[in-house]
């Protein structure tokens, strides 16, 4: 018997059920001959530059690659073939202005970046001349974040407390849909508010504190929705442990399911700041710009980094353009950092403690 | 940690209360329900304040709120109404989702069903830290890199698909037009679009996958038919969202628009101006009617926002208790 199957086996006869394929060269000799055309037709054309031949060769990529698996293969599978390209496309130009920014911002920021620009304030110093530095925004900046954060990140935490370990009811409903609404709250419009209720209507002065105000109400809804995440994976073991102890309720979130949700908490919290420590609308509306250092944030104008890359852009010399590229690139990093503490918090946790945090 | 006796003592103490509950539980529970109000109660100071403090300017228009194109609340007689903003803020937004929706959706199946799960999950981090670059960050690269680079391609639709009314182009100059704005909000809403409906796509049923392939779909078949249906709601809720984030985005577009308050179809023309954006730079220029007028044009943003989100929410809402009662 198996001296029947073993030619079978080696050699199998031409299958009925499979029609042709493409062989898996096809894709990578269709970008070479498109590449070719491409550049050989900028010749004759005069297209030139890299979007231009770009855009020839992929035309000329789709016309032979589609083409040849259309008649080779069929509608249906050069109808795949062409979706696949058309998703692969679009990766691409989702990925090229992440690159493009990335690039620019630390080609153009390098070039002024460098100690003075961190120490020296704009003061005494013209859009004109060069020089000069962001000192005063970074103070500002940290100041007014870290105040933020300090009204934000306690009413996000304890928002979230109520709905995970109490929420039922109309109560928890309404608060969780309008947590929801609330993140899409436009920036300026937390500014308008915080202008409008704090600053008309109850006399507090344009200044570091308002603006912190207003950045916390766009940190509120993250941290509570983050948090929240975090306190639903907690086990419910946990706390029934706890309870059995005859521990309660109060106890038993402070001191068992908040612990154990501490690493989600504080990278919740970090990727919040990270988000607000760019924005520039609402700072614009409620603190008034100054070129000096101010390290009080209850009184008189504060700098802060967005707003300092405002100013300059604003200004419009190229001086004052070159220092923006300085200050973009200040918020990357300030920010870049941020997001680094918040994934090594959470990957120390996670490996220390065994939870699942993400 | 709690000794014994504390946990007896305050056993009993909890046995005494008649609800059954201590003091510091109704204390703590009372202070996490006071946070979660305090939130309700924030969404409600906002569009409390802002009527408040729009109504001044609205009672002394001499102008309509709703159909004036021009913008001079400090004047006297004050004139002004957001016809102009309303149309630029839609236009801007509508070019960003009609752009960012494709896209998103296409880097969203890319990674939940093309490329291998590693790879997926990396490349979706990476698109996700787009939403980590500031929006200032945005509005100075449109302006630096993106604005002189488009200008050729701008300049080909006009003079090849000039034919289209929105694409005509009859100054000859295409910078700081609606068009790069769109774009800029579209590359910015884009991790938003892009995450949500990823969130949904990979939840697609693997049987349901599978069922497909094995009775010979093809890839984008299998898409088309099972994986995109499956993921609509959550599709429509991610443009939706990315159209709210569109539509509230201030800074970037204060940079690259050139402020003009007109109503003008032709979008690659240097102008356009939304509501966000002039807040922003109208707001230190602006007098004692001018303040309110600018309330009175954030508000309408915060009610059109209110709503958008209020309606993807729902979606979103509707498709989780769906999926509750299944």
């Amino acid at each position: 018997m198996s001296v029947d199957i073993a030619p079978l086996v080696m050699s199998p006869p031409p299958s009925v059920l499979q029609g042709r394929r493409q062989p898996r060269w096809a894709l990578g000799a269709s970008v070479v001959i498109a590449v070719v055309i491409a550049l050989a037709s900028s010749v004759f054309t005069g297209i030139d530059g890299v979007a231009g031949t770009a855009v020839v060769a992929a035309i000329a990529f789709v016309v032979i690659y589609i083409g040849w698996s259309l008649r080779l293969e069929g509608r249906r599978h050069a109808t795949d073939r062409f979706a696949t390209t058309l998703i692969t496309t679009a990766l691409v130009c989702a990925l090229v202005p992440l690159v493009s920014v990335l690039w620019t911002v630390l080609e153009r920021g390098l070039a002024v970046l460098n100690l003075a620009f961190l120490t020296n304030s704009m003061r005494n110093v013209s859009a004109r001349s060069t020089g000069g530095g962001l000192f005063h925004a970074l103070i500002g900046t940290i100041e007014q974040v870290a105040l933020a954060s300090l009204v934000a990140v306690p009413i996000g935490v304890l928002t979230a407390i109520y709905l995970v370990e109490y929420g039922r009811g109309r109560a928890a409903t309404a608060i969780s849909f309008f947590v929801d609404v609330m993140v899409g709250v436009p920036s300026i419009v937390a500014g308008l508010f915080i202008f409008t209720g704090l600053v008309l209507t109850l006399g507090l002065p344009r200044s570091g504190l308002a603006a912190s105000f207003a950045l916390a109400i766009l940190m509120l809804p993250v941290v509570s929705r983050t948090t929240e995440e975090m306190l639903r994976v907690v086990p419910n073991d946990l706390r029934e442990a706890s309870y059995a102890l005859g521990i309660p309720k109060w106890r038993t979130i402070t001191k068992v399911v908040l612990p154990s949700a501490l690493a989600g908490i504080i990278t919740g919290a970090m990727l919040a700041v990270a988000r607000v420590t760019g924005e520039t609308a609402p700072l614009l509306l409620t603190t008034f710009l100054t070129q000096s250092v101010n390290t009080n944030p209850v009184e008189g104008p504060q700098a802060s980094i967005p707003t300092f890359v405002w100013d300059q852009i604003t200004s419009g010399t190229a001086a004052s353009l070159a220092r923006a590229w300085g200050g973009a690139l200040v918020l990357i990093l300030f920010v870049t950092v941020l997001y680094a503490t918040a994934r090594l918090v959470s990957w120390w946790f996670t490996g220390r403690r065994g939870m699942g945090v993400h | 940690m709690t000794t014994h006796g504390d946990l007896v003592a305050r056993g009993s103490r909890a046995a005494s209360t008649s609800s059954g509950e201590s003091l510091g539980d109704r204390v703590f529970r009372g202070l996490t329900l006071s946070a979660g109000l305090f939130m309700v109660t924030i969404m409600g100071a906002i569009a409390v304040f802002l009527v408040w403090r729009a109504v001044p300017a609205l009672n002394n228009n001499s102008g309509s709120f709703f159909t004036t194109t021009s913008w001079l609340p400090d004047q006297t007689p004050p004139i002004f109404g957001i016809a102009a903003l309303l149309f630029g803020t839609l236009m801007t937004a509508g070019l960003a989702l009609l752009l960012a929706v494709p896209v998103g959706v296409a880097v969203a199946l890319y990674v939940s069903h093309y490329a291998t799960p590693r790879i997926g999950k990396s490349l979706g981090f990476v698109v996700d830290l787009l939403a980590a670059v500031p929006s200032i960050i945005f509005g100075l690269w449109g302006l630096a890199v993106l604005m002189p680079n488009t200008g050729g391609l701008f300049k080909w639709l006009n003079d090849y698909l000039g034919f289209i009314p929105i694409l005509q182009n009859t100054t000859g100059i295409y910078t700081k037009s609606m068009l790069l704005a769109g774009v800029v909000l579209a590359i910015m809403i884009l991790p938003t679009v892009s995450s949500v409906s990823r969130e949904v796509l990979v939840q697609t049923p693997r049987m349901d996958v599978e069922a497909a392939l094995a009775v010979g779909a093809t890839k984008w078949e299998t898409m088309r038919m099972v994986v995109l249906p499956f993921g609509r709601p959550g599709i429509i809720s991610a443009a939706i969202l990315g159209l709210g984030r569109a539509l509230g985005e201030t800074i970037a577009v204060a940079i690259i628009l050139s402020a003009l308050f007109e109503i003008n179809w032709r979008i690659t023309e240097p102008g356009g101006n939304t509501f966000a954006a002039n807040i922003a730079l109208k707001w230190n220029e602006a007098g004692t009617n001018g303040i309110p007028a600018l309330v009175a044009s954030g508000l309408v943003l915060f009610l059109i926002t209110l709503a958008v989100n209020m309606v993807a929410r729902l979606i979103v809402q509707r498709r989780r208790t769906k999926e509750g009662t299944r």
